[in-house]
């Protein structure tokens, strides 16, 4: 650990208001602050690193609300996931389903999709529906019959078989884009990351999607492989390194994240040239903002957005997602409350800690019901299928759409006749 | 601690309440302070009033002390248990019990954040008005055990002057209700007061009771860019001595604006000496010809550059800066000691002076913003804990800078409290006689010493 990163929290307690988990729970070891002074004690040899001290950092999301509260450029969340993923090197520390997730399936493409097509047929046969009406899930392990209860609707084919290497530009050609296709969406938000190709190639964009790219490797660092991380990240620089691209855009808020990271890992020249173009899509349409507008179809629809915590916190964009929906005309904007509080999703968060992970959604979806909105609009896979899980259970009526589908559907709307 | 006073201190609050484990006694050893720390043997986190009666009257049975803890932003030590005994944190007595608008006053539990009351009194037409550094985090009763100021304190006062009526729990776990919702009240010894600043040695707040006032209409906020430190301060005396009263008159010197706008990017100027952050408010008309006021004295006063927020977006982003000066300090250097010493507003121009020699003097780096119209200055030193000679450095020139405040007739802490960090400046402050007293009215309250001990006096 890096004590200096240690050492700045002067313990004022800025980020205090910001962490969903002290939100909940008012204790100091369930805060940004306590969790840096608990890593601070370890490093110091002050306290050991018990398994109840691991216990506490693990109930931090990593949601990173801390590092965007705080005036001295403490970033509590990514201390958390440094020093847990030094932890986890080499040894257990993960529940059964995380282990699968994070060191198993999702780091590999392939075993993933092969490992989705069964789940499609549980889904299409009608299964499911059996599953869920006989309640059999509750013979199963909570984790999980938590996971088949976040499964939405799977599309046919993991997109990533199924697209094109190239789609070209629509008129003529302004650039080109290397697009990052994230596991979960090519998997499960495959419409999104469609809508995303879509959205670039008619401003103009040939996206190149290269089907031999890897999983980013934020899945590695959460399982504590930190070596796959890098190298995930060292395949990735290579393949990208192989097309002539303007920017290397994502429509996935955790994938935009990590990547942008590359060039921190020590990996070189090249992996700091690959993140210094890594764009999130919101990013790279807000620069066309003008001629977006003139292509957009009225929704009548009130809408409002929930912020990942990837793209507000990790990133730093809120403004573009914003601006982007405003753009849509006749559409009427509902500002969230608490818009940049985490849903409690967190990567497989909402599986390994149910509990707490229930008690941050409820609050999002109070703050949803609230805004009276019609569609929920977000960014990132991980919220959706958190959204999308507490929405169908609570707020049957409010629809939500990742930011590119919303986008695609206004500029597929049939235009307006308009009074001669 | 003794493993049956533990068990029956799980039963009151609940064993999810009752923390007694090492790593969580670890965190509840320090608040804001810098180089204090110093473990409890439990923390409890009650759900009411009766509650803490009953862990107070417990502890004093078994001779433990008990100190109170809201968010733990304190500036001076004073929600360290100093002696290893109880932390009790108010953060679970968090409802706002009732706002009376015919009255106007508001009833709330201690562990309400600040900021969540001006919420809720504001959607109603009404305004508490202190508003501390901390208001987001901070804790009502915190604010009362302080008597914290905040930015606003030039027009409206401080915590002390909203304080009605308040119910404490006594050192032997009794009930004391004090004050109430009558604007007039001369029956017997007036104990708000008392009570209000006694910073946890005295009682522990359960109720509190405040005053509200009607939210202003409208306001205007400034900034004022200064090439010359002197100048700024300056500007500030004749601002009020031209019978103008700003809410808000906050100074921010070039280390400070360098720090925040680092952080928070609202376009504070890099190559001026000093920041004027101004906000008059009250009704339209007045507060326009007092903002002309303030202009033009800026201006007199060789400001470089004048600007007016132009809508509530613009004055809430460089109020909410404002707010992150303190830790956004420490991007500089990671240990920030901060001390408020506090001299009659007329000497704000020489208290900067001092400051900045006291710096040189003993070569150290010395940011300096505060409330400048209230003579409320927050010199802080930028140091690293790592290094014990600069760290002695800092202390030496802060014992310059009390010795002037006490000299211009100030005081050694404005809003932060004496805690265990300023304990050894308090009889200096209040001579002989001044410690006598305060001694018997803590006997006279605490005879058993069991209530935050090791504080204040």
């Amino acid at each position: 650990m890096d004590e200096v990163k240690l050492i700045n929290c002067m313990r004022c307690g800025m980020c205090l208001p910001h962490c969903p988990t002290y939100r909940e729970t008012f204790l100091e070891t369930a805060s940004p602050r306590g969790r840096v002074a608990l890593i601070r004690k370890v490093t110091e040899g002050e306290l050991d690193q018990s398994e109840r001290l691991l216990e506490y950092l693990a109930l931090c999301l990593d949601c990173q609300a801390c590092a965007s509260a705080c005036p001295c450029g403490v970033n509590a969340g990514e201390l958390v996931a440094e020093f847990s993923c030094e932890g986890k090197a080499g040894q257990g520390g993960l529940n059964f389903m995380e282990d699968l997730i994070l060191r198993k399936l999702v780091p590999h493409p392939d075993r993933l999709e092969t490992s989705m097509a069964p789940l499609r047929l549980y889904q299409r046969t009608g299964l499911q529906k059996l599953v869920r009406h006989l309640g059999i899930l509750k013979m199963f392990p909570k984790p999980l019959a938590r996971m088949e209860g976040l499964l939405p609707a799977l599309p046919a084919r993991p997109l990533r078989q199924e697209i094109s290497e190239v789609t070209e530009a629509i008129g003529p050609e302004r650039g080109s884009i290397g697009f990052f296709l994230g596991c979960v969406m090519s998997l499960i938000f495959s419409d999104a990351s469609r809508a995303t190709i879509q959205l670039l190639s008619a401003l103009g964009y040939k996206v190149i999607t290269p089907k031999n790219q890897v999983c980013c490797g934020a899945p590695n660092m959460l399982g504590g492989d930190l070596a796959g991380l890098q190298e995930a990240a060292r395949t990735n620089v290579e393949i990208f390194a192989g097309y002539e691209v303007d920017f290397i855009v994502t429509d996935c808020g955790g994938c935009g994240a990590e990547l942008k990271k590359y060039g921190h890992h020590g990996a070189g020249e090249a992996a700091a040239e690959f993140s210094a173009r890594v764009r999130d899509i919101s990013e790279v349409l807000a620069l066309h903002a003008d001629e977006l507008a003139l292509l957009l179809q009225p929704l009548a629809l009130k809408v409002t957005y929930h912020d990942p915590c990837h793209i507000a916190h990790c990133q730093g964009i809120r403004r573009e997602p914003r601006q982007l929906l405003k753009l849509i005309p006749e559409l009427s904007y509902q500002e969230l409350e608490a818009a940049d509080a985490c849903c409690g999703s967190a990567g497989t968060y909402n599986i390994a800690r149910p509990e707490m992970s229930d008690r941050i959604l409820q609050r999002k979806l109070d703050t949803i019901a609230s805004s009276g909105a019609a569609v929920l609009v977000t960014s990132n896979p991980g919220c959706l299928l958190q959204l999308k899980k507490g929405l169908a259970e609570q707020l049957p009526n409010v629809r939500i759409l990742h930011l590119t589908e919303l986008l695609l559907q206004s500029l597929r709307a049939p235009v307006a006749l308009k009074p001669s | 601690m003794d493993s049956s006073l533990l068990k029956e201190l799980q039963k009151i609050v609940g064993t999810e309440y009752a923390l007694s484990d090492r790593e969580s006694l670890a965190v509840y050893g320090y608040d804001s302070t810098p180089e204090l720390e110093s473990c409890p043997a439990a923390v409890l986190l009650p759900a009411h009033g009766e509650e803490v009666a009953t862990i107070v009257s417990r502890c004093a049975a078994a001779g433990v002390s008990v100190t109170v803890r809201g968010s733990g932003t304190n500036l001076s030590g004073g929600s360290i248990s100093h002696d290893g005994g109880v932390v009790v944190q108010t953060s679970r007595m968090n409802r706002i019990i009732e706002i009376d608008e015919e009255n106007l006053t508001a009833t709330v539990e201690p562990g309400v954040i600040t900021s969540a009351l001006h919420r809720q009194v504001e959607a109603r037409g009404l305004f508490y008005p202190p508003d501390p550094g901390s208001m987001h985090i901070s804790t009502m009763g915190g604010n009362v055990a302080e008597n914290s100021g905040g930015l606003r304190g030039l027009k409206y006062g401080v915590t002390a002057d909203y304080v009605m009526g308040l119910e404490t729990i006594l050192a032997n776990g009794d009930l004391l209700r004090t004050g109430g919702k009558v604007v007039k009240d001369v029956a017997g010894y007036n104990l708000n007061p008392l009570l209000v600043s006694s910073e946890g040695t005295l009682g522990i707040f359960t109720g509190i009771t405040v005053k509200l006032i009607p939210k202003p209409q409208a306001k205007i906020t400034m900034l004022a860019h200064f090439p010359a430190m002197s100048d700024a301060a300056l500007a500030v005396s004749a601002i009020i001595a031209a019978k103008v009263i700003p809410a808000t008159l906050e100074f921010l010197d070039k280390v400070t604006i360098k720090c925040v706008e680092d952080y928070a990017h609202v376009g504070l100027p890099l190559d001026v000496d000093a920041v004027l952050l101004i906000e008059v408010d009250g009704h339209p008309v007045v507060i326009a010809e007092e903002a002309a006021a303030v202009t033009e004295i800026c201006k007199k006063h060789r400001c470089s550059f004048f600007q007016t927020a132009k809508d509530d977006g613009e004055a809430l982003k460089l109020a909410t800066a404002r707010r992150t000066a303190l830790s956004a300090l420490a991007r500089l250097r990671p240990t920030t000691i901060l001390e408020d010493a506090t001299v009659p507003r007329s000497c704000i121009a020489a208290m900067l002076q001092v400051i900045q020699e006291a710096a040189k003097k003993y070569d150290v780096t010395i940011g300096t913003f505060g409330h400048a119209g209230d003579g409320n200055l927050h010199p802080t030193c930028l140091t690293d804990e790592r290094d014990p000679d600069e760290i002695k450095r800092a202390h030496q020139a802060f014992e310059v800078i009390f010795d002037a405040a006490i000299a211009m007739g100030g005081t050694i802490t404005g809003e932060h409290g004496v805690g265990l960090a300023k304990k050894k400046y308090l009889p200096r402050l209040v001579g002989e006689s001044g410690v006598r007293v305060m001694r018997g009215i803590k006997q006279a309250f605490d005879p058993q010493g069991i209530l935050n001990p090791g504080k204040v006096i």
